[in-house]
């Protein structure tokens, strides 16, 4: 009967579930599984489908799905390597290069988003069918753009976004770990405090209310796929960051692994719910489960298989919850 | 063939003491219901009294916390629904339960399929005599279903039920979604169904449906029987006292409310399906009646001038606002331009489900709450509660998910979405469907209420006795083409229903 104690619990649940499997890998793994060394690898593992699930966090909320985010950010990761090599002159690459490649990736996927959005308000085709080609042509263009090769590039400040130990020591984590997190608190704001947020919400929970209610459905739509590619965007230049090349074949099937997040931190594929806090956590799950089972030796296919059950078990105890609430 | 037993006695059906709650709510209290053979018997009662519930307890769907029922003199204690249909009772639900690519055929025998070595085996035969028992040998069993009007679909679900060799048909609600035509189809399959001797419950918020065509009737409220009868022994206003346990001399209550100059006018409009053309105009005060036939093109009126569906040409004049034109018209122009629209159809359309009832309420006018695209939470909760309380919204809070809500007070809701945004037009949309006596009595209450402070109103209702005792003036739709519109009282029941089945104004 007590709403609010309802909401901190629902608001609570994947938190819950994070404590659980991080307690459960500090038994079973060797102490150093709780370093802070090992804590940092946790959540630095965790940046790219962090940032990435954010902005599926709103596609969900509105009732989407974007299933070309991981050639999206193969291809922002070409673009970097593009940009960077065409600034390449022999000497130091500076500031202004690097953040330019970094600026042609967002903008890169933004207009994948862009495209997206577009064709489902306009033609009003399911978002799976226009992701679902996207994601093939991203990739295609990611591969043309690379001559199907990585591409090399010479290094700068972009390649220190992911380090374990930045320059300097004050910051403590990579700047990749900050960037989410001040991302975190821009779109959790943007969800629960802005029209724009709210009307998310409307359209993924009835399109036809929203409609009603006068909020410019088609509109949104275009801006919620551009707004979050921007996400994929950053996603990418983390991604980068990681791989210090351009590779047009990296990422392969990370949408997945942002849209389990996403899931995970109770949002639902039919719109109208989700979180950024969720989905960060969901993200978090994943790079605990992944870093224990490395830490125990376990094979890949034991994390593919915990991780599958992680993601149907979270909807089954988001459906129970519903239930109980009805 | 009956058998006495002492609880039993002579009924087919006995229900007895009849107890359900969920967590601390008390579904069912103390309901009696007893169904003779061959009877069409009405269950009747405000939302929330405890019909469904009580439907889906002798359905099998709900096991009780006590009480005992009786089919046929033995005891009845269903496990499952599909207990339950074997036993003899088939539910036909409001929202209908076909698996829409199917065939008739198939949708009637589906789980009753006779097989042999795993190859289905030709029941036509059965199909057949069923459709031939309802009166529909004109009914192709190939046909898929969605490609079948409600009605005839109804009619499928009803021949599953006869295939099954039901004894007790519950009807929930059964007319809500027909044509008139189709609702009479409807009522002559109930009296064939009471001629072979099955008893039909039917359970209905049209009184004028349930005098039609039942019986005996039962009332529940709060949970409890408290009044069974013969319906040749009471009257509606008896009945309905007995629904909401006070007598409602003012259902249509007469606030007084002066009509003044024109805010509203509609030249040459023309919409979907029909393409005819329209003109009319609305004054301030005014309470506005469109009557017709299920599909006389009603809804489409307002809602083409509201800009939520597609037209093809015409002007729209709104005081004090530049002329529009119609075809450029969308929701969100509307809404600045004062108009405003309730939806006929809360579920699909009027309310975002879950989301809470604050949301629902402000999303046409957040921007009262918003500075540079910033959200006062505090602020949108205290108008929304404002108007919750103003309507009286029964709830704990404004946080609370919309879909905790029952029918009348989520429709209350909707209402308040309008008052909140505060157009001077408002367009409602059957603002009764589907909600209890008390309920409807406070909206029409709240719609004269309206008119009497300047509000223009435009209601559009299927239910002729609502809209003669609250409109000043009314209109009928025949085939798209709308009436003169005339005072309520230059109208006659016989006139409005000629107007809506032919087209032509009474000669007089």
């Amino acid at each position: 009967m007590n709403i609010t104690g309802k909401k901190v619990l629902s608001q609570f649940g994947p938190f819950l579930g994070l404590i659980f499997v991080f307690v459960l890998f500090s038994i079973l793994c060797p102490p150093a599984f709780t370093s802070v060394y090992n804590i940092k690898t946790i959540l630095t593992q965790s940046v790219i489908v962090g940032i990435a699930a954010f902005g599926m966090t709103m596609i969900i909320i509105s009732g989407g799905i974007d299933l070309s985010v991981g050639s999206q950010i193969a291809l922002g990761t070409v673009v970097i390597a593009t940009v960077l090599n065409m600034g390449n002159t022999g000497a130091e690459m500076g500031f202004m290069w690097p953040l330019l490649a970094a600026l042609a990736a967002i903008a890169a996927c933004g207009v994948c988003g862009f495209i997206i959005g577009r064709f489902i308000s306009r033609f009003t085709i399911v978002p799976f069918i226009v992701t679902l080609g996207m994601m093939q042509i991203a990739r295609g263009v990611a591969k043309w753009i690379a001559k199907e090769q990585t591409v090399t590039t010479p290094p700068n400040w972009l390649q220190d976004l992911m380090l374990l130990d930045p320059q300097p020591e004050w910051l403590f984590f990579g700047p990749g770990v900050w960037i989410t997190l001040i991302l975190f608190v821009l779109v959790t704001i943007l969800l629960r405090y802005t029209v724009f947020g709210r009307y998310v919400f409307a359209i993924g929970s009835n399109e036809q209310t929203a409609r009603l209610c006068g909020i410019p459905v088609k509109y949104y739509k275009t801006a919620i796929y551009t707004f979050s590619a921007f996400f994929t965007g950053i996603a990418s230049i983390m991604q980068y960051s990681n791989l210090t090349v351009g590779d047009p074949t990296a990422a392969n099937g990370m949408e997945l692994d942002i849209i389990a997040a996403v899931v995970i931190g109770g949002g639902s594929l039919s719109g109208g719910e989700g979180s950024a806090l969720g989905s960060i956590i969901g993200a978090l799950i994943m790079a605990v489960l992944r870093n224990g089972c490395n830490m125990l030796g376990l094979p890949n296919y034991v994390q593919e298989i915990i991780i599958g059950v992680i993601i149907v078990g979270a909807v089954l105890v988001d459906r129970l919850k519903h239930r109980i609430k009805a | 063939m009956q058998q006495d037993t002492a609880a039993a006695g002579n009924w087919l059906l006995s229900l007895e003491n009849m107890a359900k709650s969920f967590g601390p709510v008390k579904a069912l209290r103390q309901v009696n219901l007893q169904v003779k053979a061959g009877e069409v018997h009405a269950l009747v009662g405000e939302n929330g009294a405890g019909k469904s519930t009580l439907m889906k307890v002798l359905s099998g769907a709900h096991k009780p916390d006590s009480g005992n029922m009786y089919l046929n003199g033995r005891e009845y204690k269903p496990g499952s629904p599909a207990q339950g249909r074997l036993a003899g009772i088939a539910m036909i639900y409001q929202e209908l339960m076909l698996a829409p690519h199917l065939t008739v055929e198939e949708n009637i025998l589906l789980g009753l399929e006779k097989t042999k070595l795993g190859f289905l085996q030709n029941q036509k035969q059965q199909v057949h005599e069923a459709l031939a028992w309802l009166g529909q040998e004109d009914l192709q069993p190939n046909t898929p279903v969605n490609q079948l009007s409600i009605g005839k679909q109804q009619l499928v679900e009803i021949a599953r039920a006869l295939v099954t060799d039901a004894r007790v048909v519950i009807m929930d609600e059964p007319t809500s979604s027909l044509t008139a035509a189709d609702a009479q189809a409807l009522f002559g399959v109930i009296r064939r169904l009471k001629d072979k001797g099955i008893s039909v419950i039917y359970i209905s918020h049209f009184l004028e449906e349930v005098f039609g065509v039942c019986d005996r009737y039962t009332v529940l409220r709060d949970g409890e029987t408290v009044a069974t009868g013969n319906l040749t022994d009471i009257s509606t206003p008896g009945l309905i006292r007995h629904m909401i346990g006070r007598s409602v001399d003012e259902l249509y209550p007469a606030i007084p409310h002066e009509l003044s100059e024109t805010v509203l006018q509609v030249d040459n409009l023309v919409t979907q399906p029909y393409h005819k053309t329209i003109s009319f105009a609305l004054r301030r005060g005014e309470i506005l009646g469109i009557s017709g036939l299920v599909g006389a093109g009603r809804s489409e009126i307002i809602r083409s001038i509201f800009g939520l569906e597609k037209v093809h040409q015409g002007q729209v004049k709104i005081k004090n606002k530049p002329e529009l034109q119609a075809i450029y018209l969308n929701p969100n122009q509307a809404l600045n331009a004062d108009l405003d629209l309730l939806s006929e159809n809360r579920k699909e359309e009027g309310l975002a489900l879950n989301l809470s009832i604050a949301t629902n309420l402000t999303l046409s006018a957040l921007g009262k709450y918003a500075k540079n695209g910033l959200l006062n939470l505090k602020k949108e909760q205290a108008g929304a509660a404002d108007w919750m309380q103003q309507l009286q919204v029964k709830s704990q809070s404004p946080l609370a998910p919309i879909s905790s809500l029952s029918g009348g007070n989520q429709q209350k809701v909707c209402i308040a979405r309008l008052l909140h945004h505060d157009s001077d037009i408002l367009f409602l949309d059957e603002p009764t469907r589907g909600i209890d006596v008390g309920s409807k009595a406070e909206i029409y209450r709240l719609i004269q209420t309206l008119a009497g402070q300047g509000k223009a109103i435009v209601v559009v209702s299927s239910y002729l006795p609502e809209l003669l005792g609250i409109c000043d003036t009314l209109g009928v739709m025949y085939r798209g083409q709308l009436s003169n519109i005339k005072p309520v009282k230059a109208w006659t029941e016989d006139d409005i229903m000629h107007f809506a089945t032919s087209g032509m104004e009474t000669a007089s």
